[in-house]
């Protein structure tokens, strides 16, 4: 039995919207290098859409994977729907991770998390419309 | 292409140990505690099989228990050693930060029951100093327990020194030699050892089998009770198609391990060299006083288990000290005893070289493992920080 999904490996392999945005209209970091796993999204924002996302990933396999996916599962949503993205989600888009890879899920989740807040911190007026 | 780079996790069988085994998984399947005198075929088998062994590493054949492997051999040699030293009143363990998770719960366990445990340091290069283990030894020490040579980071510690040390004071020396057996020279006479654990799938025999060299005159605990056999001090029917194999592999690895030793050692450092080139990297351990095999990196930016799945996805098959990889939270307990860091220990690559290695092959890994150490940069955020300045490089 492989340790991952075929899924999680595709995005493993050929990870979507990697990279950095450098006019991001928010930033999330999450994770820390000591646990082995560190998250860095990119948000662009144009009319409450999320237009653009990219990542960044220190980590293993499931980590990248997870980054990879939760991008996908946003881009060219409302940003109220990006909102909701939860870990699950997550997980079920990649068919499954192993039990003690789910944190990995949650980082993503959180990453985006974090960086909404951000966007909300440059942008309060946006808040009250999600 | 597979190239097969993780021989420390186990080893292809020999030949000659699968022949070895084969009469007596067929037709001389006879239980080696029988009268008749097919049986008795299978006891001088078993019987033969204990004379190669202990020939192979110095020892007499009564000095020879058969077990299942390395963890059973040290488990009964630390529990057998510190039964002893209780007995006596001594409660006192010395050992050091390396050692495989066979000892280092072993001793958890003793320490649980009264026991008390002193870790001696291993330095940056993951080796014991014989002074300190010296000092460290009172009037209840026990046991000392030191391994020759280190799963993860191959360093080989000074073992005859040590047990020198260790007679001088009277206390039992015991060493997992399980990376060291078939591998590197090890005599129990000349490095002074009284308790020594091997397992035959680390020199090219099955796995399931094992043994324990047990110095004549220090007494064992029994950790399976049962029937007579191995004299009373392992009970159960004898493996003897997995014996049979085990001593045969032996025997083939010690008749060529200086040819074999020097080969793959210059493979080694050809390895170590192509690695090196890596920036922002680390040998982990003694760049000399390690086995012929053992190549050890830290790359700083990048976490193991990705640097893992992509070498199989290029055919390499390897291992790594990250946590991924173990399933813990932390990163491997040797990385972190030399002084690495979490961060640096978490993108940690451990290849180990068969007998049967290439230079075309040494050089495909390395240009396998530049490629995706830096592919696994282009987006980490840590390496981002790290060539902006945000974090200091460590390595």
């Amino acid at each position: 039995m492989a340790l991952y999904s075929e899924k999680v490996m595709d995005h493993f392999r050929n990870p979507r919207n990697v990279g950095v945005i450098e006019d991001a209209d928010g930033i999330g970091e999450v994770g820390n290098a000591r646990c082995g796993d560190i998250m860095k999204m990119y948000l662009k924002i144009k009319d409450d859409i999320i237009e653009d996302v990219k990542f960044e990933t220190f980590g293993c396999g499931s980590a990248i994977a997870s980054s990879s996916m939760a991008t996908e599962l946003i881009k060219g949503q409302p940003v109220s729907e990006a909102m909701k993205l939860t870990n699950k989600a997550v997980a079920e888009a990649l068919d499954g991770l192993p039990d003690y890879k789910m944190h990995c899920s949650v980082l993503a989740e959180e990453a985006i998390e974090k960086a909404l807040e951000d966007y909300f911190e440059k942008h309060p007026e946006k808040r009250k419309d999600v | 292409m597979t190239i097969y780079a993780d021989n420390a996790a186990t080893t292809k069988m020999s030949r000659a140990a699968i022949e070895a085994m084969m009469p007596y998984l067929a037709d001389n399947f006879y239980n080696p505690s029988s009268l008749y005198s097919a049986g008795q075929r299978a006891k001088e088998a078993l019987e033969c099989a204990r004379e190669t062994v202990a020939r192979c590493i110095g020892a007499g054949a009564k000095e020879i228990i058969f077990t299942s492997g390395g963890s059973e051999s040290d488990n009964q040699a630390l529990l057998s050693a510190a039964a002893a030293g209780a007995r006596a009143g001594k409660r006192h363990i010395v050992t050091d930060g390396i050692e495989h998770h066979a000892v280092i719960n072993t001793l958890k366990k003793l320490k649980k029951d009264g026991f008390e445990i002193t870790y001696l340091p291993v330095h940056e290069n993951g080796i014991v100093r014989p002074e300190e283990l010296e000092a460290a030894l009172r009037d209840d020490t026990c046991l000392v327990s030191v391994m020759y040579a280190n799963n993860e980071i191959g360093t080989i510690q000074p073992v005859r020194e040590i047990g020198r040390i260790c007679r001088a004071h009277g206390v039992v020396f015991h060493t997992d030699a399980v990376q060291a057996v078939g591998h590197i020279p090890v005599d129990v006479e000349e490095d002074n050892i009284d308790m020594l654990s091997a397992s035959a799938h680390k020199f090219h025999g099955p796995k399931g089998v094992g043994f324990l060299y047990v110095r004549k005159g220090i007494r064992l605990t029994s950790l399976i009770e049962g029937g007579a056999q191995e004299r009373g001090r392992r009970a159960g029917t004898e493996n003897v198609a997995g014996i049979a194999a085990a001593a045969a592999a032996l025997e083939g690895s010690v008749s060529s391990i200086y040819e074999v030793s020097a080969r793959i050692t210059a493979l080694r450092d050809r390895l170590i060299k192509g690695l090196s080139e890596i920036p922002h990297s680390a040998l982990n351990g003694d760049a000399e006083k390690r086995l012929p095999s053992n190549v050890n990196f830290c790359f700083e930016g990048i976490e193991g288990e990705s640097l893992l799945l992509l070498l199989d996805d290029k055919g390499i098959c390897a291992s790594s000290g990250s946590a991924c990889t173990s399933g813990s939270l932390d990163p491997s307990h040797v990385l972190l005893a030399i002084g690495r860091s979490h961060d640096v220990a978490h993108g940690s690559l451990r290849l180990t070289l068969g007998d049967d290695a290439t230079e075309e092959e040494i050089d495909y890994i390395i240009a396998s493992v530049k490629d995706i150490v830096a592919r696994l940069r282009g987006f980490s955020p840590v390496w981002r920080d790290l060539c902006s300045g945000k974090l200091q490089h460590i390595l």
